[in-house]
C-alpha cells in the first residue's frame, strides 16, 4: 500500500519538476516550484527526517517560494518570456542530465549493505548532553562549527543584498511589501495568524531540544507571521540600519561565537559545553539564533532599501 | 594539540570582526578591519611557524568531539603556506584599498566601504576554512562563504554591467558547489563518513566514488574558471574596483583549485591518467586559448582577467605529472603550487597597478596607455616586475614554477606539457610587452595627466616584489610544503 | 523495491531535470529555479542515506538530516542574493534606457 503512494508521490514530484522546467511562463514555473516544495515535504516524511520535512516547507518552499513569487511580479515581460530552444537543442542538451540521471541511478542501486551510518556513534554521548533530538545534537554539539558559519552564510548573504541599495538610501527602509495584494482576505488572515505563528515557532524552537523542529524551522515561521503582517500593510520593513534591526542580526551568532570562545575556558575548547550544562546553553543559542534567523530571512525578502534613512 | 587553538583563532577572528561591523556603531568598518588584522596575521605566521619547527601538521578537534562524527581543523605544510600568502595579499591589497574605500567624514556608514570591507574580512575567515576544514561539507559551507563574500564586491560601483557580471558570476559558482555536494552526497551514502583522513583509510576504487569526485572535482572547476568554464571570469574580475579584483584573481579562485588538489591526491584511491590528461588539456586550453585572448584585448583589465584564466591553465597541468606514490615528493606538484602562489602576488600586482594607472589616466584603453609611465612609473615597474613570473622569466617564482613543470614533462616524456608552457610563455611576454610599449611611450600632446600618489604605488611594488622574491627560494617550498602529507592518515 | 531507492532514483531524475533547465534556460530567473531543483534532489540523496542509516533507536541517520538543514539554508541565502541581483540588473536597466 505504501509502495504505491510512495511511487505516486515520487511521479508527481517528477511531474511537477518537469512543468517547472517546461512551463512557458516564469510565474506558472514559480507556482511549480513552491508546489513541489510542499510535495517534497511530504518525501522528507516519508523517508523519516520530520526535522527536515518542517524545514523544507518553511524555507524550502515557503520563503524561497514568496522571495520568487515577489521577484515575478516586478519581472519586465521581456525577461520572464523564455525563447522556447528547438527540438535538436532539447535532445541535445538532455543528453548530459540523461547520462547524469544514469549514472546517479547506478550508484543508488548499488549503495552498500549495510548502510553506513553514524547513528550509533550519534546515540552514545546523547545522554551527556541531555537532548532528546538527535538532529539538534548534530546542528548544535558534533557539527556546531558548520551551524555557527552558515549563520555567518546569511549574514553575508543579506549583505549581498543590501550591498544592491541605491547610493544615498543605506540604512533605510525597504520597499513596502503590500503593493500589489488582494488586501481583504490578506489583512484578516494577518491579523489571526501571526499570534498562532508567533506561538507556533517558540514552541518549535523550545522542542527542538527533543522533538522535531529547531531554530530554522522556528524562525522561519516567524519570518514567515512578519513577512504577512507587513504584506498585508499592516506594518512597514523597519530602516536596515534601525539599532533594534543590527542588534537583532547581531545577537545568535554574537551569542554563539560567545559561547564557543567561553568552550576555551569553561570546558575542553572552542565550541565545546560544560558537562551537565549543555542544554540549558544549547537551548539558549538556539533562542538567540531563531531571532536572528527570523530578522535576517524577513529582511532577505524584502530586499535593499528603497527610502533614504529619516 | 599544542597551538591547535591558534586555528580556530585564523578562523574566527575575521569572522567575529564582521559581526561587530554590523552592532558597533563604530564609525568606518575601515578601523575594525585594521583593528582585527595584526592579531590574525600574527596567529597566521605562529601557525606556520609551529607547523615548520615540528614539521608536523597542527590540528585541532572541536568541541571535543572527534572525527567521523565531529569536526576538526588541520593545518599542513601546503596549508600552512596558502593562509600566510592569503594574510600578505589582504593586507597590501587592504593599504591600497584606504584611499578608495575610506567612509566620508560625518557619516556614520556608507554602502560602498561597509560593504568592501566587511566582504573582505569574510572572505579571509573564508579562505582560512578552505585551508583548514578536514570535512567535505564543512568545505561546503566554506565555499559558499567564499562565494557570498566575493560576488557583491564584482558589482560594488552598481552599473549595469558590472551587475550582469556578477549575476552570471553567481549562478556559475552556484552550480558549481551544487555539483560539489552533489559529491559529497554520493560519498556519505557509500561511506557513511566525511573526514578526509577517515575516508583515506576506507576509500574504494568503484563507481560511487569515481562519480562523486569527478562530480566535486567538476563543480569545483567551474570556481576556478579553467576553460571551457571560464566565461564568467573576465567581465567580473575586470568590472569589480581594482583592490577587489586582486583579491578575486589572485585568491579567491585559488581556494577551489587548493581543494581540488586535495581531493585528487588525498582521497582518490587511484588517479586514472586518462582523468589526468583531461584535466592537463583543459589546463593547456585554458592557456592557448585565453592568451591569445588576453593578446586581444582593448582594455588593460579585461587583458588581465584573462591572463588570470591562462595562469589557471598551469595549474592543471601538474595532475598527470605529479604521479608517484608520494606525489607530494615530485617536482610537478610543488612547481603546481609554486605557480598558484607566485601567480596570486604577481596577479595581485598587475591588478592594483592596473587600479593606479587607470586613475592617473581616466581610463584603462591600452591602446592609450602612452604617458602612464610618466604619470604613475613605480606602478608600470612592477607590472613588468609581474609580468615576469607570468611570462615564467627569471628571476620570478613563475620561473621556478615553470622550469619545475617543464622538469617534470620532460621526466615523464610528457613532451606535449612542455611546449604548451613554453609557448604560453611566449604568449604571455607577447601580451605584457604591449602594454609596457604602450605605457612607457611618450604622451601625445594635450593629454590630461593626474600623477598618483608615490605612497600608493608602494604596494604594487611590494606584491610584485614578493613574486620575484619567491625565485630566489628555490628548494624551501619542497620540503615544507610536504610537511603533513605523508601522514595524511591519522595515526 | 524500498522507499529509500525509490526515491534515490526520484532524486536522481530531479537532478537530471534540473540540469537540462539550467542548459536550456537563457534567463536568470529560470536557471535560479533550475538550480533550486538540482539542490532539492541532492538534499534527497542524503535523505536516502540518512534514512537507509536508520539505527540505535532513531528514524534516520541524523548527520545527513542536519547537512540537509544547513544545505536547505544556504540555499535559500543564495536564492534570495540571486534575486536581489536580478531585481536590481533590471532596476538599473530600466533606468539606462529612461536617460
Amino acid at each position: 500500500m505504501m509502495m504505491v503512494f510512495d511511487s505516486a508521490l515520487a511521479l508527481l514530484v517528477l511531474g511537477v519538476a518537469l512543468l517547472v522546467v517546461n512551463a512557458n511562463g516564469a510565474r506558472t514555473a514559480v507556482i511549480g516550484f513552491i508546489a513541489l516544495g510542499l510535495l517534497l515535504a511530504v518525501v522528507w516524511v516519508r523517508l523519516g527526517s520530520v526535522d527536515v520535512a518542517l524545514t523544507e516547507a518553511a524555507i524550502g518552499g515557503g520563503a524561497t517560494g514568496i522571495l520568487l513569487l515577489r521577484a515575478c511580479g516586478r519581472l519586465r515581460p521581456s525577461v520572464s518570456d523564455t525563447p522556447s530552444p528547438g527540438i535538436i537543442l532539447r535532445i541535445v542538451a538532455a543528453a548530459l542530465p540523461v547520462l547524469l540521471v544514469v549514472a546517479i541511478v547506478a550508484v543508488v542501486l548499488d549503495m552498500p549493505e549495510p548502510a553506513p551510518s553514524l547513528a550509533a556513534q550519534a546515540a552514545a554521548p546523547m545522554p551527556e548532553l541531555g537532548l532528546g533530538n538527535p538532529v539538534t545534537a548534530v546542528l548544535l554539539a558534533f557539527r556546531a562549527l558548520d551551524t555557527l558559519l552558515e549563520k555567518v552564510v546569511l549574514l553575508l548573504a543579506l549583505l549581498g543584498v543590501w550591498s544592491l541599495t541605491q547610493d544615498g538610501r543605506w540604512g533605510g527602509a525597504p520597499p513596502a511589501l503590500d503593493d500589489g495584494v488582494a488586501k481583504g482576505s490578506l489583512t484578516l488572515l494577518a491579523r489571526v495568524l501571526p499570534p498562532i505563528g508567533i506561538v507556533a515557532g517558540i514552541y518549535l524552537v523550545w522542542a527542538g531540544a527533543d522533538h522535531p523542529g529547531g531554530t530554522f524551522q522556528g524562525g522561519a515561521v516567524l519570518a514567515g507571521m512578519w513577512l504577512l503582517v507587513m504584506m498585508a500593510g499592516l506594518s512597514k520593513p523597519p530602516e536596515t540600519a534601525a539599532r533594534w534591526v543590527r542588534l537583532a542580526l547581531f545577537a545568535g551568532p554574537a551569542l554563539f561565537l560567545a559561547v564557543g570562545f567561553a568552550g576555551f575556558f569553561i570546558a575542553d575548547g572552542f565550541l565545546a559545553y560544560p558537562p551537565g550544562l549543555a542544554k540549558p546553553i544549547i537551548v539558549a543559542v538556539e533562542a538567540a539564533l531563531t531571532l536572528s534567523i527570523a530578522v535576517i530571512i524577513a529582511l532577505m525578502v524584502a530586499g535593499p532599501a528603497a527610502k533614504a534613512p529619516r | 594539540m599544542s597551538g591547535g587553538f591558534l586555528l580556530v583563532l585564523a578562523l574566527m577572528l575575521p569572522a567575529v570582526g564582521v559581526a561587530a561591523m554590523f552592532a558597533v556603531p563604530m564609525r568606518a568598518p575601515e578601523r575594525i578591519a585594521w583593528l582585527v588584522y595584526p592579531p590574525t596575521l600574527a596567529v597566521v605566521i605562529a601557525i606556520a611557524v609551529a607547523v615548520g619547527r615540528s614539521g608536523e601538521a597542527l590540528s585541532y578537534t572541536l568541541g571535543g568531539w572527534a572525527p567521523p562524527l565531529g569536526l576538526m581543523l588541520r593545518a599542513d605544510g601546503a596549508s600552512a603556506v596558502m593562509m600566510v600568502m592569503s594574510a600578505i595579499i589582504l593586507g597590501l591589497v587592504g593599504i591600497s584599498a584606504c584611499m578608495q574605500f575610506h567612509t566620508p567624514d560625518g557619516v556614520r556608514e556608507a554602502r560602498v566601504p561597509f560593504t568592501f570591507w566587511a566582504l573582505l574580512l569574510a572572505l579571509w575567515s573564508a579562505l582560512n576554512l578552505v585551508f583548514l576544514a578536514q570535512d567535505l561539507f564543512t568545505l561546503f559551507v566554506a565555499l559558499e562563504l567564499l562565494t557570498f563574500a566575493a560576488v557583491p564586491l564584482v558589482c560594488l560601483n552598481g552599473k549595469a554591467d558590472t551587475l550582469q557580471a556578477a549575476l552570471r558570476y553567481l549562478l556559475f559558482a552556484l552550480v558549481g558547489s551544487v555539483f560539489y555536494l552533489l559529491g559529497v552526497a554520493l560519498i556519505y551514502g557509500a561511506y557513511g563518513m566525511l573526514d578526509f583522513a577517515a575516508l583515506r583509510t576506507v576509500a574504494r576504487d568503484d563507481l560511487a566514488t569515481s562519480l562523486a569526485i569527478a562530480l566535486m572535482v567538476g563543480g569545483l572547476m567551474a570556481k576556478t574558471a579553467v576553460f571551457p568554464v571560464h566565461l564568467w571570469l573576465p567581465p567580473a574580475h575586470a568590472g569589480a574596483p581594482a583592490p577587489a579584483s586582486a583579491v578575486l584573481s589572485a585568491l579567491v579562485i585559488k581556494a577551489p583549485f587548493f581543494l581540488i588538489v586535495r581531493l585528487w591526491f588525498d582521497l582518490l584511491p587511484a588517479q586514472g591518467l586518462l582523468a589526468a590528461n583531461m584535466l592537463a588539456a583543459l589546463g593547456a586550453a585554458s592557456i592557448l586559448f585565453c592568451s591569445v585572448l588576453a593578446l586581444r584585448q582593448a582594455r588593460l583589465k579585461l587583458m588581465i582577467a584573462y591572463s588570470t584564466v591562462a595562469q589557471v591553465g598551469y595549474l592543471f597541468l601538474m595532475f598527470p605529472l605529479a604521479t608517484s606514490d608520494a606525489p607530494w615528493e615530485t617536482l610537478a606538484w610543488s612547481g603546481g603550487l609554486l605557480q598558484l602562489v607566485s601567480h596570486a602576488f604577481a596577479k595581485a600586482a598587475m591588478f592594483v597597478a592596473a587600479g593606479l594607472i587607470a586613475e592617473a589616466l581616466g581610463h584603462d584603453r591600452i591602446d592609450d596607455l602612452a604617458g602612464a609611465a610618466k604619470a604613475a612609473p613605480i606602478s608600470v615597474f612592477a607590472f613588468a616586475l609581474a609580468g615576469l613570473s607570468l611570462m615564467g622569466l627569471p628571476p620570478s617564482g613563475g620561473f621556478n614554477a615553470k622550469v619545475m613543470l617543464i622538469s617534470g614533462a620532460v621526466m615523464l616524456e610528457q613532451w606535449w606539457i612542455a611546449v604548451v608552457i613554453l609557448a604560453g610563455g611566449v604568449l604571455a611576454a607577447g601580451y605584457v610587452f604591449r602594454v609596457i610599449g604602450k605605457a612607457t611611450a611618450d604622451p601625445a600632446e594635450g593629454v590630461e595627466i593626474r600623477p598618483v600618489a608615490r605612497s600608493l604605488e608602494a604596494v604594487p611594488l611590494a606584491l610584485a616584489i614578493c613574486a620575484l622574491v619567491i625565485g630566489f627560494v628555490p628548494l624551501q617550498p619542497f620540503a615544507y610544503l610536504a610537511i603533513g602529507r605523508a601522514t595524511g592518515v591519522i595515526p | 523495491m524500498s522507499p529509500a531507492t525509490l526515491f534515490g532514483i526520484m532524486a536522481a531524475g530531479l537532478i537530471g531535470i534540473g540540469l537540462y533547465g539550467l542548459i536550456v534556460h537563457p534567463g536568470a530567473l529560470r536557471k535560479l529555479l533550475s538550480f533550486n531543483l538540482v539542490g532539492a534532489g541532492v538534499f534527497l540523496l542524503f535523505g536516502v542515506a540518512a534514512q537507509r542509516g536508520a539505527g540505535a533507536g532513531f528514524t534516520g541517520d541524523p548527520v545527513p538530516q542536519a547537512l540537509v538543514i544547513t544545505g536547505i539554508v544556504v540555499a535559500f541565502a543564495a536564492s534570495a542574493l540571486a534575486v536581489a541581483l536580478l531585481l536590481r540588473l533590471i532596476e538599473v536597466e530600466h533606468e539606462d534606457d529612461a536617460s
